[in-house]
Formats: C-alpha cells, structure tokens, sequence
C-alpha cells in the first residue's frame, strides 16, 4: 500500500482471468456500452486499459449508456498511447470518449489556427497536456528577472493555447499544473534560488490554478498527482529518451481515471453519497457481541484510531456537501447505541440523512437509501470491510461504486479519497449546504423485498462449510464464541473451556462447530452447536450460536440439515429448540420458526420449538466437508 | 527458454491485438504488419515489465530479431 495504490488504481477489484478475451467480445455484444463501463471498472495496467480501450474505439455500434464525449488532445510529448487509455478510463465514469489527436509537436498551431483538425472537430473540451519540456522555460538560475521572465512567458504561452481553442472551437480547455522535474542543484536550496526549477514551476503552478476560475476552463492538477506518486516514479528519462513519454507509462491508468473523473464531474457525474457499514468499518469490532466496551474507536489505540480516520474523512466530506448513510446489519437500537453515547466517536446520528440498521441483504438497503435521497444509484459509494458485501453489492447494483480495501483499516480513509468518487469542478455554498438539507432526523425506512437474486450470488461464492464435533484444536476458540456471541445466540449460555472440553466426551451430548470457507477465504469457525439428550428420543439445542459476519447465507439451514442427520443415525426422533430472550438476540427470535419447527410452549418470552427428525430441509448451494471419524454417514 | 516465448507470445498478442501471432526467434517487424514504430515502443515497455527489466536504448536498437531480444532478455535476468 505504497504509490502502488495510485499507480494500480487499488480501490477497484482485479480483472477477471478472461480479460482479453471479454474485450474482444465487445464489439458482438448486445449492450457495449453497459459490458464496456464493467470491464473498465476494474484494476487495468496500461496495457489492459489500452487493449480495452482500443476494443471500444474498433465498436461500430451505439455505446449508450454511455455519454458520447469528444475531447481534443495536444501536449509535447507522444498522445498516442494516452488514448487507448483515456477511451478505457472514461468508460469506467459512464463516458463513451472520441479523441481527436494533434500530430506530434504541433499543440500551438492546433489551438491557434481555426482549421485545424482539432478545431474543426468541436470538441467538447481540449485536454492540453504540456509538461515542463514544452513551455519557453529557460530556468537561468541565480536571476530574478529571468525568474520573472520564464513565469510571464509561460502563462503567455499556456492562455494563447486557451484563448486559441475558445475562439476557434468553443471548447473548454484543460490545462494542467507541472510536474517539477526531481533532479536539483542545489539540494533543499533549490527552493530558495529564483530560475531554478523547482521555484519556477512552483510558482507557475499556483499561477495556473489562480487563472481558471472565472473562465469556463478546468484545472488538472499533474503537480498533485505526480507528487502523490512521487516524482520520481512519475518521471522515466528512459522513456522520455525512447519515446518522449511526459510521464512513465505505468503512469498512464492513474493519469487517465484522474482526466476522465474530471469529464465526468462536467457532465454531472460525480458521486453524491457516502454509505458506511458499520461494524469494522466506522469502528473496529462488532457492537452487537463486543459491546460499548469492546468496540474500539479511542484514540491511542492503532485499529481504533485507523477507524477514527474513516470517521474523519466521512464528516470531512460531509462538510464539503457529501450525502453520508448507513446500511449496517445489526438491530436498529444496538447499532446507534455508540453515536448516542460513544464519547470518542466523531460521527453522530444527525451527520446521516439514512441510517438503515437491519437483518436485510446491503443490496436492498441501497436500494432504499437511494430511494429516499432521490438520488440515482450511480451517486452511491459503499464502504465496507467485508469482501462478501462488497462483491453482493457489485453484482446486485453494478452502478453503486463499491472501493476494494485492504485487509488492515489503517488505509481505509487513504484508499476512499484516492478513488476520487466526489472530485467535482466546482464547490458552491449550495455544496456546503446540500448535506443539511437532507437532514435532519436519521430515519429508519420500511424494508423491501430483496434487490435481486441472492440465490446465485451465494452460489457464485463457492462455499464449503465443514462440520467436526468439539475437539481439543477447536476447543479455544469454541468457549470464546460461547462466551461472545450475543446477536445470533439462540440460549446465550456461557461455558468455561473446561465445560467445553467436557461436553467432548459426554456421551449424553452432541456437539458441532463449523467453519465456512468460500472464495474470498476462509472465516473460521463461524457457528457451534451443542445438543443435549433429554429422553431416549429427543435432543434439546442447548446452544446455538452463529457469527453475524455469515449471516444472510444460509448457513444455518446447512446446520439444521447436519444436526437432523446425526439424530436421525443416533436413534432421535424429536428435535426441541429454545429462544432465550436478551437485549442483543431479537435477531433470532423466529429463527426455529423460520426454519419450520412448531411452537410447544412460550413463558416470559421463552418460547420452545419442535421439529420432526426426520423433516426433510432442502440443501442450499454449498458443499459439505465433514470430520466425524467414527460414523458413516448418508 | 520455452517459458519466455510463451510469455513473448502473449504479449505480441495484447499489443499487436492478434491471437494468431506466434512468436520465434526469426520473426522480425516485416513479418507482423502492426510492428511500426509506436508499437514497438508498446512492445519494449512490455517486455521489460513482464520480465521486470530495463534496457538502455543502444541495447533496443541493435536488436535484428526476436531471438536478439530474447538473449537480452535473458542476460538481464541472469544478471539481475
């Protein structure tokens, strides 16, 4: 997580093995356009994007829902790979780009003659991609009037362009700030010495900046880019040498989103909301089963102060005009319990103008979000640390951007603003307002039905859930998920590892703990059962406990199905479930409902529940691992 | 040395955008019609990623085939 999550444009998911073969079907696709923006929103190197990009230039056929933008390109050094590129990165922000390329080394006579190929084009806007090299910069150091001179020349230069494309085309211009070269002569000096480089492109590049507002042009900041990956990767004088590349060509992917946020942010296509899961994502834990006291959000704690930063970066945008929700799966009261009375969050719930905390699938709840803001789909950006969320998301509602992040949340806020969701071209006091005027009151919204097909989504995850009685290796981690679990937790009985590792050998006692893996990995032991002979017949669920982070995947059926099948070969006819009731386990009050036992008998709450052993539970799609050494099983 | 021309023969594929390309130590740029100047600048870059070298220009320009540039390449690697 160096420069590499700029250069390799991390936030976004890896491309699929068959990513060459995808771009060739292009052009036979029904909807280009639509197949084209999804294999742009991946992680493409430069040699992906331009194959892409050229699959999508060669496409005869209408690319909507693509929004057809013409952009003219002039600079000093060789275009001709940034536009491949740039056809591929403008897809990705719902663009359909045509370029227009000045030949080589000619940018000021294509701005400044009207016939030229460029202005004769109309394009909607002119990318002007000079760097250092091709402005009259004759850096004589030690002088303050050349100092003066080579900035006075420079602006000259750059407004003739600009005034150049205006007259003869209309089009807006893109000028870019410079990127300083990284070699110095005098060490930390340099800045100090009028004429050097390093003093006169800093100078010009505030220069530039202070020259676009007030004019229809727009500012691309190569001198922030450039040091955020840093001057010296940015600038190879080998393939400047070979090829006069401005910039190194694996540069090109990093370069080329940054020039086609900024078309999307003028066609109105930036991003307007922030969703945020919760759980490990806005704090580190889980509130429902670690509580107030075991979240962690304090400062001086490093997982809790890498969630603080995502709390920061969130109000931060909020004060820029950013939409901020929630969609958490946890009870409603549980989930805003820290906003309410967290001393070191940042985050309220007055910040969020949705707050949807429920059992329902993410999918859905964007859904609603995006409903109640009237806000498009494709204005939505969901952050969450859980993989499988993030790729049900994706599938579900492929408009909603949803970034990758790293396994450690330290370089969660980092890689949220380096995908550049909400870059926009300008910021008005209706922007700073527009996040109040969604406000005030964080409202609960009715659930829906479900957004799609989950079904073939937890199919696509190809898991494998493996069963094995308790056992010495699991016995740790068992008595902690018995001592832990509060939400899915049918009795919230607690043992002590000696309980535990007792119930190994009671032969009055059966036993299972599972683990689920699937292709994001493995979770680990994820559930654990035990079940105790009350009669010759019957087994009573003393304890059924699951980890929320598997919820919504049908596990629990999958469980049912491996306890149905061991009492059926230990001679059990009756299988008798009990809800306990807690402050934490509403989740599971109809669960032994759900799951098609009949009610026996409810007191104080305490509800019990019988099932058939010989009920026949439909299988769902997973495959079935199983250690139990000493029974055949059918 | 298998292993590098199936690496070459991938990456003539992607850049040359023609999966029927197959690479030998002969084939030199008159025998692939794409193989201009811009191209070949495309196939160096490639090269020296996939392989994770770099080669200086007086290397690139007396290369006379495909077989040159696969001894450059593994003299790099030896080296490296």
């Amino acid at each position: 997580m160096t420069e590499r999550l700029y250069t390799e444009l991390a936030w976004l998911p890896r491309p699929p093995e068959n990513f060459g073969a995808l771009c060739k079907s292009l052009a036979a696709d029904d909807a280009p356009g639509a197949m084209a923006r999804s294999l742009a929103n991946h992680a493409l190197d430069e040699t992906q994007a331009a194959r892409l990009g050229r699959a999508i230039m060669r496409c005869a056929r209408p690319l909507a829902p693509l929004l057809p933008f013409r952009l003219g390109l002039i600079g000093n050094g060789t275009l001709d790979f940034l536009v491949p590129v740039l056809v591929a990165s403008a897809a990705r922000h719902g663009l359909a780009l045509e370029c227009i390329q000045a030949d080589y080394g000619v940018s000021t006579q294509e701005a400044l003659d009207a016939e030229s190929r460029i202005n004769r084009a109309r394009p909607d806007a002119v990318l002007i991609a000079i760097d250092y090299r091709g402005l009259p910069l004759r850096f004589e150091v030690g002088s303050q009037i050349a100092h003066a001179a080579d900035i006075e020349s420079a602006m000259a230069h750059l407004n003739a362009i600009r005034a150049g494309i205006r007259t003869h085309s209309g089009a807006i211009s893109i000028v870019q700030t410079l990127a300083p070269p990284p070699e110095t002569l005098f060490g930390s000096l340099e800045r100090m010495v009028p004429g050097t480089p390093r003093r006169v492109i800093e100078e010009l590049n505030l220069k530039i900046a202070d020259s676009i507002p007030g004019t229809q042009d727009l500012l691309l900041d190569v001198a922030s880019l450039s040091e955020t990956v840093g001057l010296a990767a940015w600038h190879s004088p080998a393939q400047w040498n070979m090829a006069k590349l401005a910039f190194a060509d694996h540069c090109l992917p990093v370069y080329a989103d940054h020039v086609a946020r900024l078309l999307a942010a003028l066609r109105g296509r930036s991003r307007k909301c922030l969703i945020l899961d919760l759980d490990n994502t806005v704090w580190g834990g889980v509130i429902g089963d670690d509580g107030m006291d075991g979240i962690k959000i304090a400062q001086g704690d490093a997982t809790g102060e890498a969630h603080l930063s995502v709390q920061r970066m969130a109000l931060a945008l909020r004060q820029r005009g950013i939409v901020l929700a929630v969609s958490s799966k946890n009870t409603d009261e549980i989930a805003r319990q820290p906003f309410r009375e967290h001393p070191e969050m940042l985050l309220k719930e007055e910040h969020f103008a949705v707050f949807q905390a429920n059992w329902q699938d993410k999918a859905t709840n964007i859904k609603v979000i995006a409903e109640t803001l009237s806000l498009g789909l494709d204005a939505m950006v969901f952050l969450d640390d859980n993989p499988v969320e993030r790729g049900l998301v994706r599938q579900m509602l492929p408009q909603v951007a949803v970034p990758e992040l790293p396994d450690d949340p330290a370089w969660y806020a980092r890689t949220l603003a380096a995908a550049g969701y909400f870059d926009s071209v300008a910021f008005s006091d209706e922007d700073r307002q527009r996040a109040e005027m969604y406000q005030s009151n964080a409202r609960r919204i009715a659930l829906q039905q479900e957004a799609g097909n989950i079904d073939a989504y937890l199919e696509s995850l190809e898991m494998e859930i493996c069963f094995a009685p308790f056992d010495r290796t699991g016995r740790a981690r068992i008595s902690q998920l018995i001592n832990k679990s509060n939400q899915f937790n049918l009795t919230t009985r607690r043992y002590t590892e000696a309980d535990v590792a007792a119930a190994e050998t009671d032969p009055a006692v059966f036993t299972l703990q599972v683990r689920l893996r699937d292709i994001f990995g493995d979770n680990g032991m994820i559930s654990v059962v035990i079940c105790r002979k009350t009669t010759p017949e019957t087994w009573e669920i003393d304890t059924w406990l699951m980890s929320c982070r598997v919820l919504g995947r049908k596990v629990e059926t999958m469980v049912l199905r491996e306890i149905l099948l061991h009492a059926r070969a230990a001679g059990i006819e009756r299988i008798v479930g009990v809800y306990r009731p807690t402050d934490r386990n509403a989740l599971v009050r109809d669960h032994y409902e759900k799951l098609g036992f009949s009610l026996l008998s409810e007191q104080d709450g305490v509800t019990e529940w019988v099932l058939a052993a010989d009920t026949d539970v439909p299988a769902v799609p997973m495959s079935v691992l199983r250690t139990t050494p000493e029974m055949a099983l059918t | 040395m298998d292993e590098i021309y199936r690496k070459m023969t991938v990456i003539f594929q992607d850049v040359f955008d023609d999966d029927s390309i197959v690479v030998t130590p002969e084939l030199t740029a008159a025998d692939v019609p794409d193989w201009d100047s811009l191209n070949h600048v495309r196939l160096i870059l490639a090269v020296q990623k996939t392989f994770g070298v770099s080669f200086s220009a007086s290397q690139t320009a007396s290369l006379k085939n495909v077989g040159d540039l696969v001894h450059l390449i593994q003299s790099k690697m030896a080296s490296a």
